[in-house]
């Protein structure tokens, strides 16, 4: 069987700055600033107003609509305003400042047993604990638990690959909270009725590989799938091939192929959310990159501002050059240190010119670099071209749409093209065409 | 607290703000294309070591010439000077060593002058050129200046028994068949930077290590060349030569590796290379065994140079998850 896909890039790891650093508590921040849209789908709607009290875990925020998630306060404190901010996926959210008292009350969820829970009940108190996918989309995660009954669905995946550099926020996971990873995947097979589940990880985590080939021993159930470590080895429909043999078509979900994939980390959220009653008020991320002073591994109350886990970790370095939410790959420059963490956040790095070069542009040589990394067999430069010129119909004829937006093209281009950019650029252009076309 | 956060607050504004991937691969246009010029260098030492040192005196002629021409053009054009990316370097380079020994330095000049003015400028610089400058340079040379471009200088250790052609003449017009060995080694008639296929393959391996080249495009080419030349070979081996004698002689490796690889003019899709290095070879085989010229890798990958845009669009790989 397959246990990788074709084409990928293999970039600097990296992780070594923060791979032996276990999870740390951020000292509480004394404000924090609630983003109502920390997943995709609508904003959630606040319930409360200016002067408020609120206690750590109670709900502030429903859900609107089905794909959207409610909000926790993380703290106990008073609501101080609420404003208009700029998330860290450059998204513009109402937000809620919470200014934290020294009172130590919280609010949590009834914890239920993970044995004997029932299947509606998971998928209630997933959707009452604001989860939310930690794999960079923030998809709200009860959706994901219940498939459309028409769709046979053979095996949950757990992407545990990690491929982006610099993060360690999955393997310490997976070495950490071993059982809670175990235990929030069987809470997703019983939820979503699928009998097998896989985890899938990368080879360049030895220590948790075999972490993890002692717990599943006894498991006859769920197995684990060692994966060539490669970037984007943890995008869905590359994990799919590697894990299954399976591809995903083109505008096709997982569901369509038998498969229900889920973080490491949405597991331990489900699991958190179970069997301790408490809903999604903490990110786990990676605090690294050469330009911070002390890299570090961090459980931070969501709506922490960057500016607080910057200090902690000792500040920035003198060559810092560039401040990201997330991986190099994927991840968004920051512009705003009061900018604070959300539910999805799995990184922030701070990269020195040395790490992120920023390369000179110049002509495309036609050296098909970018097609022979492409893991969806697209071809990058026809489709910068295509984008660059508004020629959109033809791009949306060679697979535009298809496209994720992994940068693997624009990693690998020797002309320093922005082709990820430009080919984002015509997405975006072309679905207000095609958004156009059907009104 | 104050004081930290101030001087992050400053810190912040100095800070670059592009998009993802904030990461690139260490390849660069111009680290390949320096790379691509220093993987020359054993050829460039073969012609030294067969052909004498006035040869480098050529080469350096023809490289600086095409630097000259691309800064004038870009001063022209009032466009920016991008002579550091190597390029224009490498046409001299290989226009140089794809011209006989003993070349006039002037003629030389004029072909490099015109590879790149014309073979690369004129359709728009770098990236943006349907043929390979250098190719374009030596046929326009052959054109140009018949005479000296077959007029061959016997190589230093020649033997009395080696005449001052190249074996590919040697055996088209006198049904004299060269050793693999010379062929090998390169101490035969021919091209400055052609005859030594030791020190091409050892440049041409580099570059295939390092993946500058890619191997589909020298692979097929080889394997389209022992093939054709072995079907010919089979239906009368008196007439036609070997397919080994096809593979050593001539500008053929030096085509392979150096020539039809050329990012800019080859295709970029693996199936369109199979496709494109195998009908170069076929072109070869042709013309040296039929056409009136004993060789045939210039026009080979000239011709093919113009259907790359038609095998790229013909060989595009179906997206990921499509039925196949």
């Amino acid at each position: 069987m397959t246990t990788t896909f074709k084409g990928g890039v293999h970039p600097a790891e990296m992780k070594e700055l923060t791979s032996e650093k276990p999870f740390e508590f951020l000292p509480l921040p004394e404000q924090i600033c609630l983003p109502l849209s920390q997943h995709a789908g609508k904003q959630a709607l606040l319930l409360k107003k200016k002067g408020d009290a609120v206690r750590k875990g109670e709900m502030i925020a429903e859900p609107d609509g089905f794909i959207s998630a409610p909000i926790h306060s993380p703290v106990t404190g008073k609501i101080n305003k609420t404003t208009s901010i700029i998330t860290l996926t450059g998204i513009r959210s109402e937000a809620v400042i919470i200014n934290r008292s020294d009172i130590d009350e919280d609010d949590l969820m009834e914890p239920l047993n993970p044995v004997t829970v029932a299947r509606e009940k998971i998928i209630e108190r997933v959707k009452q604990a604001g989860i939310v996918g930690q794999g960079g989309a923030a998809f709200p995660t009860y959706v994901k638990l219940s498939p459309p009954p028409d769709k046979k669905i053979d095996y949950v995946i757990l992407n545990a690959c990690e491929c982006e550099p610099y993060l360690t926020r999955d393997y310490r996971f997976l070495i950490e909270k071993t059982e809670e990873v175990i235990t929030g995947l069987k809470l997703i097979l019983k939820a979503a009725g699928v009998l097998y589940g896989i985890i899938g990880v990368e080879d360049n985590k030895p220590e948790a590989i075999k972490k993890l080939e002692n717990v599943l021993r006894n498991e006859e159930n769920i197995s684990l799938k060692v994966l060539k470590t490669k970037y984007p080895q943890g995008a869905e429909k590359m994990l799919i091939k590697a894990v299954t043999g399976r591809e995903v078509p083109p505008g096709k979900l997982p569901f369509d192929v038998g498969c229900i994939i889920h973080n490491v980390g949405t597991a331990v959220s489900i699991y958190n959310a179970v069997v301790k009653g408490e809903p999604q008020i903490n990110a786990f991320l990676t605090v690294s990159g050469l330009g911070i002073v002390e890299p570090k591994n961090l459980i931070v109350p969501v709506g922490t501002p960057l500016k607080n886990i910057i200090d902690y970790c000792g500040g920035i370095k003198e060559n810092a050059k560039k401040i990201v939410a997330g991986g190099p790959m994927m991840g968004f420059a920051q512009f705003d240190l009061n900018s604070p963490v959300t539910k999805a956040t799995s990184g922030i790095l701070v990269l020195t010119g040395k790490e992120a070069p920023g390369i000179k542009e110049s002509n495309c040589l036609n050296c098909g670099r970018c097609l022979s990394v492409c893991p969806l067999d697209l071809a990058p430069t026809r489709l910068y071209k295509f984008s660059r010129f508004d020629k959109f119909e033809e791009a949306i004829d060679i697979g535009l749409q298809t496209c994720m937006e992994c940068g693997t093209c624009t990693y690998n281009c020797p002309a320093g093209i922005p082709l990820v950019q430009w080919i984002r650029y015509g997405k975006r252009k072309s679905s207000a065409l095609l958004k156009q076309k059907t009104n | 607290m104050s004081n930290s956060a101030n001087q992050t607050v400053n810190v912040i504004s100095g800070l670059e703000l592009s998009s993802s991937p904030h990461v690139h691969s260490k390849f660069t246009t111009q680290q390949v294309m320096w790379l691509v010029n220093l993987s020359l260098l054993p050829a460039l030492i073969s012609a030294a070591v067969f052909f004498g040192l006035y040869q480098l005196v050529v080469i350096g002629v023809s490289c600086a010439a095409a630097v000259l021409s691309e800064i004038v053009v870009k001063i022209i054009r009032k466009s920016e000077i991008t002579i550091y990316d190597g390029s224009a370097f490498l046409t001299g380079l290989l226009l140089g060593l794809i011209i006989p020994p003993n070349f006039s330095l002037t003629s030389a000049a004029i072909g490099s002058a015109f590879a790149i003015i014309i073979g690369k400028e004129l359709f728009g610089g770098l990236g943006f050129n349907i043929f390979n400058p250098a190719l374009v340079g030596r046929a326009f040379l052959q054109a140009a200046y018949p005479v000296a471009m077959t007029t061959w200088s016997k190589p230093n250790f020649a033997v009395d028994t080696v005449t001052s052609a190249t074996p590919l003449a040697a055996f088209k017009f006198d049904k004299m068949i060269t050793g693999i060995e010379p062929l090998i080694i390169g101490n035969v008639g021919g091209s400055i930077g052609e005859t030594s296929a030791l020190a091409i393959i050892i440049g041409g391996v580099f570059l295939i290590g390092i993946k500058i080249v890619n191997w589909r495009i020298p692979l097929s080419m080889i394997l389209g060349l022992i093939l054709f030349g072995s079907i010919f070979w089979f239906i009368d081996p008196i007439k036609y030569p070997n397919p080994l004698f096809h593979l050593f002689s001539g500008g053929f490796l030096l085509g392979a590796f150096f020539m039809a690889t050329d990012w800019v003019t080859s295709p970029y899709t693996s199936a369109g290379m199979w496709i494109y290095g195998l009908l170069i070879s076929l072109i070869i085989v042709v013309i040296r065994l039929f056409g009136g010229l004993p060789e045939g890798v210039m026009y080979g990958i000239l011709i093919m140079n113009a259907f790359v845009p038609l095998i790229n669009r013909l060989t595009h790989p179906k997206i990921f998850g499509e039925a196949k």
